[in-house]
């Protein structure tokens, strides 16, 4: 054998045991899933130009890649909508598509993620790095994926969070067919920004949480562009334009947790477009174990929402509510779990009620019902404008 | 004088009864936390665990579902001090990434916190549902977290054949508060100190359910684990089995792998 071929094989023999090696090590996770939705209006549409029809459909799909190998891991999550009424409601997003390396105590995370800060459940104060995707949901839990740069640091006395956000992602509305919307419909092709940088500003977030026996606290600071916009009608009166202020939020939130009960609280201090103000979530669950001698539990949810913006600020409807909830889980094989609520505005009597359940089918399959009911009494209450829109919404998830 | 005699015969055989029945009592309570002691030391040292299992659940027409999990231990080697764990969901796949840390302690309630990957939110959530199902299954939540030693008052009642074993018989009392139980009864054996087959008792003290650890092997370390634990609720007829995979006693866990932080970066 001659000295080449012994190179040649050594060569072989040491990417094929490298490969291996490799492949032992790296960990690769497929998994997608594929919604149908269709909502059912109880009502005509209240303003022109809305789609008439009683029914809206929907499809949804969101595939997940995720790789880990060694410290490092990486995920792509993109997520597809389609509407067959409106076309500001169908979307191309992706919720994931980052590279993180990680030590144990440091990790730096590279791209586009979704995280989640706070402690409710009526109203989400403190969660402010993702957008909200607001024609998923009205609850305002489906969220835009944020494009930025997250260093962690874990230590024992907790975790401290600084996140660089280069790219403001804009608020999805309802189009000229869409439910869910204002008389007049929203440029999200026309934002405006405070900010000279426009999309570009670069916003900074700080977070640190922890826990102290029973008690978890997260303290949170934000500097740039709000998630939230003002809406104020264009030079022509046809549309309003979404406006983005700079603005200074500092946040904190609190659980503590003590036998079956969960005492909440979420409260901000934001330096908005005119002014600065402050504005609170808190209340309880208490959760029944095993009621009546079954595996189902029974929660009881209250909270109380106040917020002390003004008029110029943007539009809230969570300023001086009560919210009542209950929460029922079978705990059955089937995951069968039902939450229903209602929120009643002290100042305006406006309410809100709404109902989630879902339960899954076999191992692949969830079915899924949502129910919202709005009632306002006159044209001067803010959901006015979504009264008609009472709707049930019957959903199948199949899951890959 | 006879009389007296008698008394004082009466009043001697009178206390020594008494002394010997608490002189047995103490006995049958030492020698069952000798041996419980026993069988839970002999898995100490093992540092750190990680398993991937399968749940299958079994309704009493035999119907099947089944979920895969994954679970890392931290062994907190202090008796006083509760191990700490993490539970990650790999299927159902609407669950994929769920993920339950447990840091438990020995009388007062764990901490415990939940993390759902599609709002990508960490939820502290109570402890004091000890006797819940856990997911659904035929565990309790107090059957599935760590078992600790001083969790428990103990009575040593008997000697019987396990298998081709002979077992230790103790009773096992909670002291711990919210448990579902009024008594277990547990079957370790004389040669490796494994529990073998355990009797839980409900609250109005009747059989519940019954739960048979089998298929032990015995890992480089010393350490023995059981790789089918079924549980049968002898009232209803479910079944969950849980099948474990190889255990893995080297994953490099530590310390920061088991603080909620990490909750939303485990995949």
């Amino acid at each position: 054998m001659n000295s080449i071929s012994k190179t040649c094989i050594a060569v072989l023999a040491f990417l094929s045991s490298a490969l291996v090696a490799a492949a032992d090590e790296a960990s690769w996770d497929f998994s997608a899933n594929v919604e149908l939705q269709s909502r059912f209006f109880t009502q005509d549409a209240r303003w022109s130009g809305q789609n008439d029809q009683a029914g809206q459909f929907a499809v949804a799909t969101t595939a997940e890649v995720r790789w880990r190998s060694g410290n490092q891991r990486a995920a792509f999550m993109p997520y597809l909508r389609w509407d067959e009424a409106d076309g500001d409601r169908s979307l191309i997003d992706l919720r994931e598509a980052y590279w993180a390396w990680e030590t144990d105590s440091f990790e730096l995370l590279v791209g586009a993620n979704t995280v989640f800060w706070g402690v409710t459940e009526s109203v989400h104060l403190v969660d402010i790095i993702n957008q909200t995707d607001a024609v998923a949901d009205i609850d305002g839990e489906d969220k835009l994926g944020q494009p930025l740069l997250n260093l962690a640091l874990q230590r024992d006395w907790g975790l401290v969070s600084l996140y660089v956000m280069p790219y403001f992602r804009a608020r999805t509305f309802a189009g000229t067919d869409g439910r869910f919307r204002t008389p007049l419909t929203v440029a999200t092709d026309r934002p405006q920004f405070e900010s000279s940088a426009g999309r570009n500003h670069i916003d900074l977030a700080l977070r640190y949480s922890h826990y102290i026996g029973d008690v978890d606290i997260g303290l949170s600071l934000y500097s740039g562009t709000s998630r939230e916009p003002r809406l104020l009608p264009d030079e022509n009166g046809s549309a309003l334009l979404p406006y983005y202020d700079q603005i200074d939020q500092l946040g904190v939130d609190l659980q503590y947790t003590r036998d079956a009960w969960l005492w909440k609280l979420e409260a901000i201090v934001r330096n908005g477009f005119a002014e600065t103000f402050a504005a609170a979530v808190g209340g309880f669950e208490y959760t029944f174990y095993q009621v009546g001698d079954s595996n189902a539990d029974f929660g009881l949810l209250l909270e109380y929402q106040y917020d002390a913006r003004s008029k110029p600020e943007p539009v809230t409807i969570a300023d001086n509510d009560v919210f009542v909830g209950a929460r029922l889980a079978l705990n059955d094989t089937q995951d069968t779990a039902l939450l229903a609520g209602v929120g009643y505005d002290v100042d305006t009597g406006e309410t809100f009620v709404t109902i989630e359940a879902e339960r899954r089918l076999g191992e692949d399959y969830v079915l899924e019902l949502r129910t919202r009911v709005f009632t306002a009494a006159g044209p001067q209450q803010p959901t006015y404008t979504l009264a008609r829109d009472d709707y049930v919404q019957l959903q199948v998830s199949r899951y890959f | 004088m006879k009389f007296k005699t008698f008394a004082a015969m009466a009043l001697l055989l009178a206390f020594s009864a008494m002394f010997a029945e608490r002189a047995l009592a103490s006995t049958a309570e030492e020698k069952g936390f000798a041996i419980a002691a026993r069988s839970d030391r002999s898995d100490v040292g093992f540092g750190e665990s990680a398993v991937e299992l399968q749940m299958i659940l079994r309704n009493a027409a035999g119907q099947e579902s089944t979920r895969s999990l994954r679970i890392s231990t931290l062994e907190k080697p202090d008796e006083s001090v509760g191990d700490k764990s993490l539970v990650l969901f790999e299927t159902p796949r609407d669950i994929e990434g769920t993920a339950l840390l447990s840091h438990a302690k020995i009388l007062d309630p764990d901490n415990q916190w939940l993390y759902l990957p599609a709002l990508k939110r960490v939820k502290r959530i109570s402890s004091s549902n000890k006797s819940g199902p856990f997911v659904g299954s035929e565990f309790a939540f107090e059957d599935f977290t760590a078992i600790e030693l001083n969790k428990f008052d103990y009575r040593h009642v008997g000697v019987d054949a396990c298998g081709e074993l002979q077992c230790d018989v103790l009773e096992r009392l909670p002291r711990y508060e919210n448990s579902g139980y009024t008594k277990q009864v547990a079957w370790i054996d004389q040669t490796d100190y494994q529990i073998r087959k355990v009797e839980f008792y409900d609250r109005r003290g009747d059989l519940l359910k019954v739960l048979d650890l089998r298929d032990y092997r015995q890992y480089d370390n010393g350490v023995w684990r059981p790789h089918l634990m079924s549980m049968t609720n002898v009232q209803t007829n479910k079944q969950t089995d849980l099948v474990y995979s190889d255990y893995n006693f080297d994953a490099g866990l530590d310390e920061s792998d088991f603080v909620k932080g990490r909750l939303s970066r485990l995949r």
